[in-house]
C-alpha cells in the first residue's frame, strides 16, 4: 500500500468525478437539477470511444464526447425550461435515454482498441519530491486539464460578472429577470455546459483513465456519485475537486487492501477469501451516502446550501398571493 | 386576423386528458423507435408484428407477458405510493433484491424445515420479503426524516449496495457448486403456477403464470383503498400536495416519511420474493432486469393511479418479453427513456392550452370624472 | 406642436391587459407629469400592479400605447423599460438574499464587464446614497438587512440606472408610521431633483397627504383620471375606489370578557435566520374578547402565532385553558381547541390541488362523523362542505373544485369556515384580510366578530391599524419581539400606538 501510488491513482480516477461534478454544479447553480449525469457520461464515453476508433484520433473522440453530452442535455433543457416539467423525472428520463442510446449505438465496441489520450510527465515539476510523482508524473492530458480547470471554474463562479449572474438566477431568478438578465437563455447555457462536462467525464474514462468500453460497467454509477458529491461540495468547485480526488484515492486505497497477505499484522481476510471483495466494492456507494449526509448537515448548520431556486421552474409573472 | 397564443389553463382539465396524454406518449414513443429502427436498416412493421405475436398472440405468450408484468405491478405500486407523497424512491431495485434475499433466507438458513407445508413456507417467505424491502426503505426514509438527506442519492446508492450484498452470499456461502446462484429451492417454496394444473387440464401446459399475479392484484386493491379512502391515504396525499399545510394540520411528517418509505420498500420487497418463489426458484445474481427503474416510469405513466399501474405494467411486461429476442439489448432502456420524455412533455398540455386569438376587440369606455 | 420638452413623462392610452379568465386592465388611461407625485389608487385586485408592471416592461399590453417623454415605446422586456429611464420598486422585493447590496445593484448591468472590482463599486454606491439621503451598508448581504433597508436598496437600484421615472408599488406597506414620514420626505427630495414618481397605494390617508394628482382604478377600469388632489376628500376617493359609500365603522357590541383562555408567559423564540424574534413576550386573551396585535410586519408576529400553534419551538410557557401547549406538536394545540387562520393561505393554510371538501376536513378528519376507524367517510365530508359553502357564501363551481382555483377571498372563507366549525376555544387569526377586496374584508371581519360574541377568545394579528382599532377590545403593540404596551381599543390614540410600533415603551409616553 504505497501512499504515492494511491494518491496518484486518486488524481487520475478523481478527474472523472471532477468534470462530472463541476458540470452539475454549473447546472444546479443556475437552478436546474439534472439527474441525467450517468446517461450523459455513458453516452460521452461511447461517443468518444467510437469516434476515436473511427477516425484514429483520440482528440476528435473527446470533442465528440463533449458534444454528445451537451446535445443530450438540451432535451432536458427544453422539457424543464420551456415545458416546465418536473426536473427530477426529466433527469431520470434523460438517464434512460442516454444509457439506452449508448448501449444501442455502442454495440460491438467491447474489446476494441482505439488510440487513447496520451499521458506524460511535466518536466521540472515532476522532480519535486512526493508532490511531483503524485501530481505531475505520468498523468493523462485530461488530468492536467482538470487541475487547471478547477480554480478557473471557482474564479468564474465567484469573482466574475457572468458568475454573479449565474448565482443570481439560481437564487432568485425574479430579481435577475426584472433587471434584464436572460434567465431562460442562461439556464439553457449552463445545462448545456453541464452536459458537455459530463460527456467529457465519460471520455476521460473510456479514452484515458480506464480505457475501454464495458457497456454500463464503464461508468458503473459514477454519474450518480457525482450528483452526491455536488451536495458534499456545497456547490463549490474547489471542494468538489477535493472530494473527487479523495474519492478516487479512497477507492484505490481500499482496492489495494486486497493484495497483501497480511494487514497490520493480522491475516488479511480479503486475501484469504476474495469474495469479501464485494464489500470493498460497496465502499464508493457507502462513501457517497456519508458524503451526502455530511453535506446536508453542513447546509442546515450554515443556513447555506442549495441554490434557493433549484428545482423550481421559473415562470415570469408568477407571484404568490 | 388571428394568432396563436399559449395560455395557462383556468378551468379544470377535461377528465379524459391525463389518460390521453399517457396513451399519446406511448404511441409517440413507439413511432419514434420505429423511425430509429428504420434509420438503422431495420423493418419496423415486421418488428411490430413480431412484437404482437410474442406478447399477446397466444394464451401461452400472454401468460409469459403476465409473468413479467407481475413484479412490475408491485414495483409500480411501490413507486406510486412514494411519489404520491413526493418521496423519490429510486431504490425499488435495491428493495427488490433485499426482499428476494430475505425471502430466500427461509430456505437457505433454513428458517422453515424443508418438509413444512407449502402454505406456511410461502407465507413466511412473503413476510420476510416484506421485511427485507421495508428495511431497505427504512434507511433512506430515516436519513431523510432525521437529517434532511436527499433520498434520490441514498436510494440509488443502496441499489448498488444491495446487489453487491446479494452477490457476496451467492458467490460465497450458498453457491451451487461454484456457480453464481444457490441450488434450486424445494417445491414447498414454489408459488403454485398454472402449469401445475397441466395434468388435469392440458390447456395449461407450459404456462408459467403463478399465484404471484393474484398477490399483485390484491396488493393493487389494497393500495387503492388506502390511498382513496383511508385516513393515512389522506395524510399521504396532503403531505405530497403541501407539506407545510400538512404540518399545520397536525400531521407528523417525520413519522410518515419513514412509514411511507417502509411501505414502498415492502411492496418492492414483496415483488422480489415473488420473483424468487414464482419464477427463478433460487437466489441468483440477476433477478431483476431493471424492474426498479421501470417502476418509476410505470407509476408516472399511470399518473399514480393503482389500477392504471396494472395496465401499464402489462404493457411493459410485453416489452420485456418481446425484448428478449430483439437486438440490440439497450433498446428497452431507450424506449423507456423516450416514453418517459414523451409523457412529461405532454403534461405541458395539462397546464397550458393553445388558443386562437382575434386581434381586434370592441372598445369599452371607463367612467371619467372631472 | 411646440419644441419645448413635453410636459408629460408618461402617457398610457387605452391600455388593455388580458390574462386567461381575467381582464385586468380595461382601456385604462394614465398620465404622469414631469416632476409630480402621482398616486394610483384602488383596492386589492383593481389592476394597479398589473398596469405598472406593464409600464415597467414585465408584461406586454394586449392593446394600447405607451409614450415616454413624448416618444412611443414598446417594451419587450424589463430591460427595455430601464433603458428609457423607468425604474420600478416592487411590493415584493426582487433582491438576491445571499449577495451584497452592491452586487444586487450591479445585477444585469454591462459594467463591470467581466472582473468584479467590488471595492470600487462600493464607493460609487455610497456616493449615490449620500446624494439622495438613503443610507445602507453596501457590503452587507441582503438577508442581514431590515425591511426598510432592503427597500432603500431597491430604490438605489433604480437610481443607479439613471431612472427618471420611479414606480413605487405599495412602498409603505412594510414601514412603521414614523418610517413612513421619513420615506415621504425622501420622495419629495427625489422629485425636487427632477424625478417623476407614480406610487401605488390602497391607503387613502397617505395618498391624500403626499400626491399631486391621483388616478383611481376599480376592477380594471379607470374611475378617476389624473384628478388633482385639491378639493377631493377621503370620502370622495373611497367612493371612487369602491363605487358605493363605504361604511368605515363595523358594528361591534360591547361585552364583558370572560376567563383567561390563552396565557403566554415570558416566551422567547428564534426565527428562521437564527435571530431572536420573541424576547420575553407575555400576554393573555380572555374568552369573548379580541386582543389585537399591532406592529410592522417582521417584529415577531409570525413567530408569536407559530409558537402558540406548535409550529415553532420556544422557551417559556404557553397555556390554553390551563393546559401547556408550548413546544408540543401542532396536533396538541388542535386538540386543545386552538384554531389557526394562517398568514399565508396558499403556502400553509390550504392544499392547492385538493378539493374544497378535502381542505375543509383538514382538522377534523380524525374524529367522527368524518373519520371512523381507519377510513374517512367522504360522503359525510362532502355534506359538511356543502353546508359550509352555503353558510359562508363561498363562490365556487362545486365543493370538488380545486383550492387553487378559488379567489383569495373565497379561499379565505373556506379556511375560516373550517377553523370556525371546529368550535374553537381560541382562534389565532394572522393577517386574515390581507390582499382581499372590500366585500370579502367585510365578510371576514363580520365572522370574527360573530365568534367573539359566541365566546371564542381571539388573537388578531394585523398590519392594518384601522382594522385592529375597529375589531379589537384591547390592542398590544409588538416591537422587536417585545410587547411595548397594551391599550384599551376604545380609548386608544393612533399616534401613541404608532410610537410604540417604533420602539417607545408605553410608560414613556405618558
Amino acid at each position: 500500500m504505497n501512499l504515492e501510488i494511491i494518491l496518484h491513482s486518486g488524481l487520475a480516477t478523481g478527474t472523472v468525478l471532477l468534470f462530472a461534478t463541476i458540470g452539475e454544479i454549473f447546472a444546479e447553480r443556475s437552478g436546474i437539477l439534472n439527474l441525467g449525469v450517468e446517461g450523459m457520461m455513458l453516452l460521452g464515453a461511447m461517443a468518444g470511444f467510437s469516434t476515436s476508433l473511427a477516425f484514429g484520433n483520440p482528440w476528435l473522440g473527446v470533442i465528440a464526447a463533449i458534444l454528445a453530452g451537451g446535445i443530450l442535455s438540451l432535451a432536458h433543457g427544453v422539457v424543464t425550461i420551456n415545458l416546465q416539467a418536473d426536473q427530477v423525472v426529466s433527469g431520470l428520463a434523460l438517464t434512460f435515454l442516454g444509457t439506452g442510446l449508448a448501449l444501442v449505438l455502442g454495440e460491438g465496441l467491447t474489446g476494441q482498441n482505439p488510440p487513447l489520450i496520451p499521458s506524460f510527465d511535466i518536466p521540472g515539476l515532476a522532480a519535486i519530491p512526493f508532490i511531483g510523482p503524485v501530481f505531475f508524473q505520468d498523468h493523462s492530458v485530461l488530468v492536467y486539464i482538470g487541475l487547471i480547470f478547477t480554480p478557473l471554474a471557482w474564479y468564474y463562479i465567484f469573482r466574475t460578472r457572468p458568475g454573479m449572474h449565474l448565482r443570481a438566477i439560481g437564487e432568485k431568478p425574479e430579481a435577475a429577470d426584472t433587471l434584464g438578465v436572460n434567465v431562460y437563455g442562461l439556464r439553457y447555457f449552463y445545462v448545456f455546459v453541464g452536459g458537455c462536462l459530463a460527456g467529457l467525464a465519460g471520455a476521460t474514462i473510456s479514452l484515458s483513465v480506464s480505457p475501454g468500453w464495458y457497456s454500463t460497467q464503464t461508468t458503473s454509477g459514477q454519474g450518480w456519485i457525482a450528483i452526491g458529491l455536488v451536495i458534499f461540495a456545497q456547490w463549490n468547485p474547489l471542494t468538489a475537486a477535493f472530494g473527487s480526488y479523495a474519492f478516487g484515492a479512497l477507492r484505490r486505497g481500499i482496492l489495494d487492501l486486497q493484495g497483501p497477505a497480511t494487514l497490520l499484522g493480522f491475516t488479511n481476510p480479503l486475501y484469504v477469501n476474495s469474495n469479501y471483495g464485494f464489500f470493498l466494492q460497496m465502499t464508493p456507494y457507502i462513501l457517497t451516502i456519508i458524503a451526502v449526509i455530511i453535506g446536508s448537515r453542513a447546509a442546515t448548520r450554515q443556513r447555506l446550501g442549495a441554490p434557493a431556486a433549484l428545482g423550481e421552474p421559473y415562470i415570469r409573472g408568477e407571484r404568490g398571493l | 386576423m388571428a394568432r396563436i397564443t399559449v395560455e395557462k389553463r383556468v378551468e379544470d382539465v377535461p377528465r379524459w386528458m391525463p389518460a390521453a396524454t399517457s396513451i399519446f406518449a406511448v404511441v409517440a414513443a413507439f413511432v419514434i423507435v420505429g423511425i430509429i429502427l428504420k434509420l438503422m436498416g431495420g423493418e419496423p412493421f415486421t418488428v411490430a408484428k413480431f412484437f404482437w405475436n410474442a406478447t399477446f398472440g397466444s394464451w401461452g405468450t400472454f401468460s409469459d407477458t403476465l409473468v413479467k408484468a407481475t413484479p412490475l405491478i408491485l414495483v409500480g405500486l411501490a413507486c406510486t405510493v412514494a411519489f404520491t407523497m413526493k418521496l423519490w424512491n429510486i431504490g425499488a431495485e435495491g428493495q427488490f433484491y433485499m426482499g428476494a434475499f430475505f425471502a430466500s433466507l427461509v430456505v437457505l438458513i433454513p428458517i422453515m424445515p424443508p418438509d413444512s407445508p407449502r402454505i406456511l413456507v410461502i407465507l413466511t417467505m412473503m413476510v420476510m420479503g416484506l421485511i427485507g424491502g421495508a428495511l431497505w426503505g427504512f434507511i433512506p426514509g430515516f436519513l431523510k426524516a432525521r437529517f434532511a438527506v436527499n433520498e434520490i442519492i441514498t436510494t440509488l446508492m443502496l441499489n448498488y449496495i444491495a446487489i453487491l450484498w446479494n452477490n457476496f452470499w451467492i458467490f460465497n456461502k450458498w453457491s451451487d457448486a461454484g456457480f453464481q446462484m444457490t441450488p434450486t429451492f424445494e417445491k414447498s417454496a414454489w408459488l403454485p403456477r398454472l402449469s401445475d394444473l397441466a395434468r388435469q387440464y392440458s390447456f395449461f401446459s407450459g404456462m408459467t403464470l403463478h399465484a404471484g399475479f393474484i398477490i399483485a392484484l390484491i396488493a393493487t386493491v389494497v393500495v387503492w383503498w388506502i390511498l382513496k379512502y383511508s385516513k393515512w391515504g389522506y395524510e399521504i396525499k396532503l403531505i405530497g400536495d403541501n407539506k407545510e399545510a400538512a404540518r399545520y394540520a397536525g400531521i407528523n411528517i417525520t413519522r410518515n416519511i419513514i412509514l411511507v418509505f417502509m411501505f414502498s420498500g415492502a411492496l418492492a420487497g414483496l415483488a422480489g420474493m415473488i420473483e424468487i418463489s414464482g419464477v427463478v426458484h433460487r437466489l441468483q445474481e440477476r433477478i431483476s432486469s431493471g424492474y426498479g427503474f421501470t417502476g418509476i416510469i410505470i407509476a408516472w405513466l399511470a399518473k399514480l393511479n393503482p389500477f392504471a399501474v396494472v395496465l401499464v405494467s402489462i404493457l411493459f411486461g410485453a416489452l420485456i418479453v418481446a425484448g428478449r429476442e430483439i437486438q440490440p439489448s439497450g433498446l428497452s432502456q431507450l424506449i423507456q427513456g423516450i416514453v418517459l420524455f414523451m409523457v412529461i412533455s405532454s403534461e405541458f398540455f395539462l397546464r397550458y392550452q393553445i388558443k386562437f386569438v382575434r386581434e381586434e376587440e370592441p372598445p369599452t369606455k371607463g367612467v371619467q370624472v372631472a | 406642436m411646440n419644441n419645448d420638452s413635453p410636459p408629460y413623462a408618461v402617457e398610457m392610452e387605452n391600455i388593455v391587459v388580458r390574462f386567461p379568465g381575467v381582464l385586468a386592465n380595461d382601456h385604462v388611461n394614465l398620465t404622469l407629469k414631469k416632476g409630480e407625485i402621482h398616486a394610483l389608487l384602488g383596492e386589492n385586485g383593481a389592476g394597479k400592479s398589473t398596469l405598472m408592471n406593464t409600464l415597467a416592461g414585465l408584461y406586454r399590453p394586449t392593446s394600447g400605447t405607451i409614450k415616454v417623454f413624448g416618444e412611443k415605446v414598446d417594451f419587450g422586456s424589463p430591460g427595455d423599460a430601464i433603458e428609457k429611464g423607468i425604474g420600478m420598486v416592487h411590493q415584493h422585493f426582487m433582491l438576491v438574499p445571499t449577495q451584497t447590496v452592491t452586487e444586487n445593484i450591479l445585477l444585469g448591468l454591462d459594467e463591470p464587464r467581466f472582473f468584479m472590482h467590488l471595492l470600487e463599486y462600493d464607493k460609487k454606491v455610497l456616493a449615490l446614497e449620500e446624494q439622495y439621503g438613503l443610507s445602507v451598508d453596501p457590503t452587507a448581504k441582503i438577508w442581514q438587512l431590515s425591511v426598510g433597508e432592503q427597500q432603500r436598496v431597491e430604490i438605489l437600484k433604480t437610481l443607479y440606472r439613471g431612472a427618471n421615472i420611479l414606480i413605487l408599488d405599495e412602498p409603505t406597506a412594510v414601514l412603521a408610521p414614523q418610517e413612513i414620514e421619513e420615506f415621504m420626505k425622501n420622495m419629495r427630495l427625489m422629485v425636487d431633483s427632477g424625478k417623476s414618481i407614480i406610487f401605488i397605494s390602497h391607503k387613502l390617508h397617505e395618498v391624500s397627504e403626499v400626491a399631486d394628482r391621483v388616478t383611481v382604478l376599480r376592477k380594471g377600469v379607470v374611475t378617476a383620471e389624473g384628478v388633482s388632489m385639491e378639493g377631493l376628500s377621503k370620502r370622495d376617493l373611497a367612493e371612487l375606489m369602491v363605487g358605493r359609500t363605504v361604511v368605515f365603522a363595523v358594528k361591534k357590541k360591547p361585552q364583558e370578557a370572560g376567563d383567561v383562555v390563552l396565557a403566554v408567559d415570558n416566551v422567547q423564540a428564534i426565527n428562521n435566520k437564527g435571530i431572536t424574534a420573541l424576547n420575553g413576550v407575555s400576554l393573555d386573551v380572555r374568552s369573548g374578547e379580541i386582543l389585537g396585535i399591532a406592529g410592522v410586519s417582521g417584529n415577531g408576529q409570525s413567530e408569536l402565532a407559530e409558537v402558540i400553534t406548535g409550529l415553532r419551538e420556544c422557551k417559556g410557557s404557553i397555556r390554553v385553558n390551563g393546559k401547556e401547549v408550548a413546544n408540543k406538536p401542532p396536533i396538541e394545540a388542535i386538540k386543545s381547541g386552538v384554531s389557526h387562520v394562517p398568514e399565508d393561505r396558499t403556502r400553509v393554510g390550504s392544499a392547492p390541488t385538493m378539493s374544497i371538501t378535502e381542505n375543509t376536513i383538514m382538522k377534523c378528519y380524525r374524529l367522527p362523523p368524518v373519520g371512523s376507524g381507519l377510513r374517512i367517510n367522504y360522503g359525510t365530508a362532502e355534506e359538511i362542505a356543502e353546508e359550509l359553502k352555503d353558510e359562508y357564501d363561498i363562490l365556487a363551481p362545486s365543493v370538488n373544485t380545486e383550492a387553487r382555483k378559488l379567489s383569495g377571498g373565497n379561499l379565505q372563507k373556506v379556511i375560516l369556515a373550517r377553523e370556525i366549525s371546529s368550535d374553537p376555544q381560541l382562534m389565532i387569526a394572522v393577517q386574515p384580510t390581507r390582499g382581499l377586496d372590500v366585500g370579502a374584508i367585510e365578510s371576514i371581519q363580520g365572522l370574527l366578530l360573530e365568534q367573539r360574541e359566541a365566546g371564542t377568545a381571539i388573537l388578531l394579528i394585523s398590519e392594518e391599524l384601522e382594522e385592529l382599532m375597529a375589531l379589537s377590545d384591547r390592542i398590544a403593540v409588538i416591537y422587536e419581539g417585545e410587547i411595548m404596551g397594551v391599550v384599551d381599543a376604545a380609548e386608544a390614540d393612533v399616534d401613541e400606538i404608532g410610537l410604540m410600533m417604533t420602539g417607545a415603551h408605553a410608560e414613556d409616553l405618558v
